[in-house]
């Protein structure tokens, strides 16, 4: 008997320790129940509009399109969401599943933290208990994110195993799950880790793609022809592409953080630099050595900074329906400035890997065609980071 | 019988575990001979991995002084190669699902057979998983050694029935490492176990001293001791060789009093 739940393709699975194994199972029971009970999708709506601001805008950058001089730009503003991210969508999910399963406690990794804020505020808004595990490297590149996290009422607790990245956050996250199962959740951050997280994950995001169809047929009339987003784990780019898979004439594009270029060691690009593995509880493709040593990635984002990617993802790449292009910190920190003086509009460093992109391909093409980029978050958090990358020395 | 099923064939077993290449390999090809000669049944060779999500901080220490030493699959394939020419005790690999799926599953069992493991240790590999593997391990006469956890209730008969060598019974929750006791109704889960399945089993997870030893191998077939052992070798280094000697004879004569 094998299980093949879960299973995008090769990829995804359940490697994980059998401690784990029911509590995975436990959540998938649950998930398919309420996923599909009226209630639960009601309350789910209500805390996602009144509470998290959905939907969220689909801005039209006509002075982005005016400059870059071909196919129409139109931003997805999830920066403009509660907490500031395209997290929230998925942490209201999973706290309210979490909370209707009896579990009092949360726990989450997160890279830049934008994942554990919004793990902080929903348990706050719930009365939940919260722990945030968080590398030690990013709790410094984005101490002002921490600071938020305590101030909602989480632990953070910092990670110096490893590089102390969003990989090791990760791990941490596991390790503790296993320590303590019956009244925590695990609420995972990104469409990776064991089934069914992957697929939990995407739906939640999933609205994400479900607006811009319906904003930009209302707006423009028709599909875009583009889709744009910055892939860490992928979970804003599954969020983005999920509604346009069965559209073939939508391209679907993932922007892969190449740090200091795919040609050094220094880049977190997996699908251009890394090669199939198992880790964090599934199948996909990851960097590493040639004994299967997970390697030590690198970006200026700590929200793309991590050695995997989802298995959706994989899979997507794998039949050639998404294509994932890797962007340089240089080309990330130059979008991230691009916007906020072309547009007003401060992204996250991140999301400015997919702007990054966008930059190059609309020029590419014809005034008629239309591409949407997901800004996945504000940019904010990452101002003083950014000062120092271009050599002004300030302080928050 | 299988090289594992000898190992139980003598009465309760004492298994200890060491991260190969911690702090080198000769040292751990030293530590192996000098378990096997203090009398242990069965010795687990971790090969390190860069994130051992399922291990405490001591081990995973070691597998970052492994790793840093340069230790490497290939490498240790060629200290227990060496190893077998005199060292008869069974041995198994402890490794994560990566280090063999990335080697290539075929190639990597391939050579533990040829070399003379006896059997794989995956904490990443569930049993809706095992299936990347055990075909081939099968097929290589190696034995995928089953997990069963405090949290694995209606799945341990299922586990048990299809299990080969030795069952791993995880004694607590949480990861590797030292704990002051031990909570869980080890009894109960062993006879879930017996009920389903002939193989022998034993207990791991938070066994340090000669008294949890005997009282676990005493619920079962054997004791697993790791962080502990862990523990000496990051103390002593390359000296640890007669504290190790000295301590799994310690502990093999608690766990045959049991």
């Amino acid at each position: 008997m094998t299980n093949k739940a879960g299973r995008f393709g090769s990829h995804g699975g359940q490697y994980i320790p059998e401690t784990l194994m029911n509590a995975v199972i436990e959540l998938e029971k649950a998930y398919d129940h309420y996923k599909r009970d009226p209630q639960f999708q009601a309350e789910l709506t209500e805390l996602l509009n009144e509470y998290a601001g959905r939907p969220s805008r689909l801005y039209y950058a006509a002075k982005v399109t005016a400059d870059l001089g071909g196919a129409k730009v139109y931003l997805k503003r999830e920066d403009l969401n509660h907490t500031g991210a395209h997290k929230i969508n998925n942490v209201l999910g999973q706290a309210l599943l979490a909370k209707k399963m009896g579990k009092t406690r949360l726990i989450a990794e997160t890279g830049a933290g934008q994942h554990g804020v919004a793990t902080a505020t929903a348990a706050a808004l719930m009365g939940m208990e919260c722990v945030v595990f968080m590398g030690e490297e990013d709790t410094k590149r984005q101490a002002l994110n921490v600071y938020r996290m305590r101030l909602l009422g989480a632990e953070v607790v910092p990670i110096t195993t490893g590089t102390g990245t969003l990989k090791d956050a990760c791990s941490a996250a596991f390790r503790e799950w296993t320590n303590r199962i019956s009244d925590t959740h695990y609420c995972l951050g990104s469409v990776m880790g064991p089934h069914p997280f992957p697929t939990i994950v995407r739906d939640f995001q999933s609205v994400i793609s479900q607006e811009i169809k319906s904003q930009l047929l209302e707006k423009e009339g028709k599909l875009p022809d583009a889709v744009i987003a910055c892939v860490g784990g992928g979970s804003n780019a599954i969020g983005a592409f999920y509604h346009f898979i069965d559209e073939p004439s939508v391209r679907l594009i993932g922007c892969e953080a190449a740090g200091r270029g795919v040609d050094t060691a220094e880049t977190a690009a997996t699908i251009a630099t890394g090669r199939p593995g198992i880790f964090h509880g599934m199948k996909s493709y990851f960097c590493q050595d040639q004994y299967g040593q997970i390697a030590p990635v690198y970006s200026i984002s700590a929200g793309l900074d991590y050695p995997g990617i989802g298995p959706e993802h994989a899979y997507l790449h794998d039949i050639g329906r998404a294509e994932y292009v890797p962007v340089t910190d240089d080309e990330a920190v130059t979008a991230f400035e691009y916007l906020s003086r072309m547009e007003g509009i401060i992204p996250a460093i991140e999301s400015a890997h997919a702007l990054a992109y966008a930059r190059k391909l609309a020029p590419t093409m014809e005034k008629d065609q239309i591409i949407v980029v997901n800004i996945s978050g504000r940019g904010d958090k990452d101002c003083a980071a950014i000062a120092r990358y271009r050599g002004e020395d300030i302080h928050e | 019988m299988s090289n594992i099923a000898k190992a139980f064939a003598g009465g309760k077993a004492f298994i200890p575990f060491i991260t190969c290449g911690d702090p080198d390999l000769e040292t751990t090809a030293k530590v192996v001979r000098a378990m096997a000669e203090s009398g242990a049944d069965l010795i687990e060779l971790g090969i390190p991995f860069s994130d051992p999500t399922a291990e405490g901080p001591v081990i995973q220490a070691a597998n970052v002084r492994a790793l840093s030493a340069g230790t490497t699959t290939d490498k240790i394939f060629d200290m227990v190669r060496n190893l077998r020419r005199d060292v008869t005790v069974p041995m198994v690999f402890m490794t994560y699902a990566n280090v063999v799926f990335s080697y290539g599953s075929q190639r990597f069992i391939s050579t533990c057979a040829d070399i003379g493991i006896d059997g794989l240790i995956l904490p990443d590999i569930p049993y809706e998983e095992k299936d990347e593997f055990d075909p081939i391990c099968k097929r290589y006469g190696l034995d995928l050694i089953s997990l069963v956890a405090p949290t694995s209730e209606d799945r341990i008969a299922t586990v048990a029935r299809e299990a080969g060598g030795f069952i791993y019974v995880v004694s607590s929750l949480g990861v590797t490492g030292v704990r002051s006791e031990i909570t869980t109704d080890i009894g109960a889960m062993v006879k879930l176990i017996r009920a389903n399945s002939k193989l022998p089993c034993a207990v791991g997870f938070g066994i340090s001293t000669p008294e949890q030893a005997k009282k676990m191998a005493a619920l079962s077939d054997g004791a697993i001791v790791g962080s502990a052992i862990v523990k000496l070798i990051a103390q002593y280094g390359r000296n640890a060789v007669p504290y190790v000697a000295d301590y799994v004879k310690a502990m093999k004569d608690a766990v045959r009093q049991a």
